[in-house]
């Protein structure tokens, strides 16, 4: 583990600077960006936004730019910080629009944040190409907001998928029927379980214990007591950074003797796995990456190597495969934005996730839903049509 | 009620200056008109705020509370009813809600009440996240065809019946009552002023304003929910603005925050990385060097020139 | 017997959060809404040591803090002893006080981001399961738990009996009077800011030991340190103590036998209730 990424960011960015400045006469693209430093959201952030942001324009930069109409072209990075208040995410994507005048905005992070914003990418002819908003209500969205775009999945999908997998382990003989279910009351959480819980019904499961905790619970005893009295054989939880950390130790205490344990957000970060180490093993959680895929193993070492951080085994890559779409888009179209957001409907492109190409929602069909720790790496287990799917461990105790 | 001809020159001048502000979409700068929405939504939220504090010296904590609600009345209803419907149901609310928390609390003093405010909106945020866990409802879009002049306008609307407000209580038994409490509540009430009645009603307002400012942003925010819609920083915001401008003048909200508007706006594009620590520096400048606020500061000022005219 | 247990432990998280806060807003008379950055800072420094060089948390709370009181002593002096000095009221003392600590906490927030990042931090110290009468605790709260009690024991002790203590409960009751007797107020005043800091950056060591913190999250813990406070009545110890555990032990028993999701709701309904029947708080004395 690396002790001082933030010396390590902060060289980089002045180097990244010093490279940019050096360029920025006339050729530059100016890219925006707006996402959470501080405030609810900014420890995910933190993790999986900005360093992939800071690493694809270290990368473009290394290697002269961006190719357009022949001409290359360096980028220049124009970041906010939008303290996770949609108020000010709004007004930082009218000043990158109007003010800054960025070519190109990244999109913000979360889905309330993003859905915050979509009205004025929209209204200023900016494609978005959304990452951390996982909803159902793609088709909706997209309609009115054509120049919208979904990478990460939809609600349906991560709940079903779960359901599929646990599915599968039953059959296997496996895991029992019972199935404990939490969630953090808070709107994802929400989505989540009122998505899940007629899928595991439908599957056959019975839902043992069910509830809902509120966000920043500070005590996750009772929870996992309560849990563990009604002798599930899976234990699911619909939750947030700082509550999966919680969940997580206090079923370690309690021993709980589950053959499936999944907690959502944060599971697939590094620091989950350098927190709990061996216990971590068998843990199921939302997304998942190929950790054997060579792409994603190379964008690991620059993401280490940069910012000093490992990637999080989820919408870090994804995140950055958003931007490498962006980067083709206008190296294949030049900048016209209106010309790159067509680029993007019709378009496969090659990315650190493998081929992504949007269908006619604007969504990406295939992106990863289940994953699961196996020796100290997050592996997907279950996705969309994606490739490198590992098979499924049980849970074997906390040791 | 009669006018004087300078209440006559005041009333044509803030109608002048009202109508330039309409003007601002026109312009078609759409940063400009984004920093006019924030200015006018925080306008609305810390002159209302201040109506209420100013005479009578409690701060409160609450405009969260308020301000969410009113985004949730927008979410909930705005497949079923118009807009401006909602707005009205919106302000209702938020009215009987500071009426039951002020027959509550307002005979708690000081720092108690401060705190009771502030838990007044996290209890809410609470209950109103359960109820939607327990519903099984799903994050709410609010997906409408209003743009962002649109909404600029209902808050100039909205400021605009701020200030009349405002101004009338300040020529009413109720305005003259509160100015006595606010000297001398003993006195206050020892002269047959319904003390508690008075502030109730005037904490009525403070609670309206905040919840119609929330049904009217709801469309702005597109996606509501309760970590969003009752974030505790806005409460904190509209004291500061208020407190900087000045809470003992109808006009002194507005002064601070339209400095406080752009001095967020220039640190926040000048100092990505660190907005917070700068923005914590300025603070403290405020606190340090401006006691009391902008009016305080011009107060003074005219109070020198009188002088000097008089010497 | 289980949930009593999980809420005394819990009860002793709140009361490391809030001891801090009642000394300095009891005695100190500043409402220091900064008090959460310092409870982070502490868990930070808890964390560093702990990752970097193996430090147990138990041995990091004897740099925390002294290191904690001399940077509260310092804000004291620097920052808030001017606006005691300027304040004419006791109100105007609270409205000044809330603005700059409020000021100061985006300043604690900025230069943690600054220093350190803004993300998570966690660690695993000590999540092993402990047997109490026939049920399982995670052997860090209990830790936590004992040392809170140390703490309180401590500061109750030193409060009742030492002379400094006397004084300060002194200035806690009547600050003009305090002065009339000879107390030195302004001195004894810092030394209570500096020592509620310090109290709160050790609970902040204590708990990153089961808590997951980052930068931000300071505000949550001066939120609910305001509260214990203001539920147990400013500047009593016993107080403070008494709402912990009292919220801890609600807390609990709604998360068990009503709903986890009403947990929160009924903290503040608590709250509110006792703010509304007894508005000086559980053991607070009516001041005129």
């Amino acid at each position: 583990m690396n002790r001082r990424p933030f010396l390590k960011l902060v060289s980089a960015l002045t180097l990244a600077g010093t490279l940019t400045a050096t360029a920025a006469s006339a050729d530059t693209i100016r890219i925006g960006a707006v996402a959470p430093k501080t405030g609810g959201l900014a420890g995910g952030a933190t993790v999986t936004q900005w360093p992939s942001i800071y690493l694809w324009v270290d990368q473009v930069n290394a290697a002269g730019g961006l190719t357009v109409d022949g001409e290359q072209m360096m980028i220049e990075l124009i970041e906010y910080d939008d303290q996770t208040n949609p108020g000010e995410t709004i007004k930082a994507v009218q000043r990158l629009a109007t003010q800054d005048e960025a070519h190109f905005i990244i999109a913000p992070y979360g889905t309330g944040l993003n859905l915050a914003a979509a009205p004025l990418f929209d209204r200023y002819g900016y494609p978005q190409i959304a990452v951390s908003a996982i909803t159902d209500q793609q088709p909706e969205l997209s309609d009115k907001f054509p120049n919208m775009f979904f990478t990460l999945g939809t609600t349906t999908a991560l709940a079903a998928d779960l359901v599929g997998v646990l599915t599968d382990m039953r059959e296997a003989g496996d895991l029992g029927n019972r199935v404990a279910m939490v969630n953090v009351a808070d709107a994802f959480g929400i989505e989540l379980a009122t998505a899940a819980k007629p899928l595991f019904l439908e599957a056959g499961f019975e839902l043992v214990y069910e509830t809902s905790y509120p966000l920043g619970t500070q005590d996750l005893s009772p929870v996992i007591k309560g849990a563990a009295a009604a002798e599930p054989d899976a234990f699911v939880a619909w939750s947030y950074p700082p509550d999966t950390f919680g969940l997580t130790e206090q079923a370690m205490i309690e021993d709980i003797d589950v053959q499936a344990f999944y907690t959502a957000v944060a599971t697939p970060f590094p620091s989950y796995g350098g927190r709990f180490g061996a216990a971590a093993d068998g843990v199921l959680g939302a997304g998942g990456v190929n950790p054997d895929s060579p792409a994603f193993q190379e964008y690991a070492k620059a993401h280490m190597e940069l910012t000093g951080a490992a990637p999080d085994y989820w919408a870090s890559a994804t995140t950055y495969a958003s931007l490498e779409i962006l980067a083709q888009s206008i190296e294949a179209v030049g900048l016209d934005r209106e010309a790159v957001s067509d680029h993007l409907r019709e378009t496969t492109f090659e990315t650190v996730l493998g081929p992504i190409a949007f269908d006619e929602n604007n969504s990406n069909p295939a992106f990863w839903t289940v994953g699961q720790w196996q020796d100290g790496v997050f592996v997907g287990v279950a996705s969309r049509g994606r490739d490198g799917t590992a098979p499924v461990i049980l849970k074997d105790g906390w040791k | 009620m009669s006018l004087t001809g300078s209440d006559l020159r005041n009333l044509v001048l803030a109608a002048l200056a009202l109508g330039i502000c309409a003007l601002l979409p026109l312009s078609g700068s759409g940063y400009w008109l984004g920093l006019g929405v924030t200015i006018a939504m925080f306008t609305a939220l810390a002159t209302s705020w201040a109506l209420f504090s100013g005479p009578t010296h409690y701060i409160s904590l609450a405009t969260a509370a308020f301000f969410g609600v009113g985004t949730y009345v927008t979410g909930l209803g705005i497949d079923s009813l118009p807009y401006w419907g909602l707005i009205g149901i919106a302000g209702a609310i938020g009215a009987v809600l500071a009426a039951l928390v002020g027959l509550a609390t307002l005979r708690l003093s000081g720092v108690y009440f401060v705190i009771f405010t502030l838990g007044l909106a996290e209890l809410v945020r609470q209950v109103i996240t359960w109820v939607q866990n327990n519903s099984g409802q799903k994050g709410l879009y609010v997906l409408t065809d209003l743009d962002e002049a649109g909404i600029y306008w209902w808050l100039l609307g909205l400021v605009t019946a701020v200030f009349v407000t405002g101004w009338l209580i300040g020529r009413s038994r109720l305005g003259f009552a509160l100015r006595i409490i606010g000297d001398d509540e003993t006195v206050a009430a020892h002269s047959g002023i319904n003390t508690a009645r008075a502030k109730v009603l005037l904490f009525m307002v403070p609670g309206a304003v905040a919840a119609m400012t929330g049904a009217i942003l709801a469309p702005r925010y597109v996606y509501i929910e309760p970590s969003l819609a009752f974030a505790p920083i806005l409460s904190f915001q509209v004291v500061i603005m208020a407190l900087l401008g000045g809470a003992s003048r109808l006009w002194g909200p507005l002064v601070g925050v339209i400095p406080f508007t752009f001095l967020l706006e220039a640190v926040s594009a000048n100092f990505p990385n660190q907005s917070t620590l700068v923005i914590g520096v300025a603070f403290l400048i405020i606190v340090y060097f401006l006691p009391n606020g902008f009016v305080g500061l011009l107060d003074r000022a005219l109070t020198r020139t009188g002088h000097r005219r008089e010497a | 017997m289980d949930i009593l247990i999980t809420g005394i432990l819990l009860g002793g998280t709140y009361a490391l959060i809030a001891i801090g806060l009642n000394l300095q807003y009891g005695v100190a008379r500043i409402m220091n809404l900064a008090n959460g950055e310092i409870l982070v800072a502490g868990g930070y420094l808890a964390f560093i040591a702990y990752v970097s060089l193996q430090l147990s948390p138990l041995l990091t709370i004897f740099l925390v803090a002294p290191l904690a009181f001399a940077l509260n002593w310092l804000i004291y002096r620097v920052m808030l002893q001017p606006l005691v000095n300027r304040a004419k009221t006791r109100g105007q003392l609270e409205t000044d006080s809330i603005l700059a600590t409020f000021g100061m906490s985006f300043i604690g927030v900025g230069l943690m981001l600054g220093f350190f990042g803004g993300d998570y931090f966690s660690y695993s110290f000590m999540a092993v399961p402990l047997q109490l009468l026939g049920s399982t605790y995670g052997a860090n709260r209990v830790i936590a738990f004992c040392m809170a009690v140390l703490i309180c024991g401590a500061l109750y002790l030193w409060l009742n009996r030492s002379r400094a203590g006397l004084s300060i409960r002194a200035i806690a009751t009547a600050p003009a009077s305090a002065r009339l007797v000879g107390i030195d107020v302004k001195r004894l005043s810092a030394l209570a800011f500096a020592l509620g800091g310090a109290v709160t950056a050790v609970g902040g060591a204590l708990i990153s030991t089961y808590l997951t913190l980052d930068a931000s999250t300071g505000v949550v813990f001066t939120l609910k340190a305001l509260i214990i406070v203001i539920m147990g009545g400013v500047g009593d110890v016993r107080g403070t103590i008494v709402a912990a555990l009292l919220l801890g032990i609600v807390e609990t028993a709604v998360a068990s036998l009503l709903d986890p999701g009403l947990t929160l709701a009924a903290a503040y309904i608590l709250f509110l209730g006792i703010l509304l029947f007894r508005p000086q708080g559980l053991f607070g004395k009516t001041t005129t």
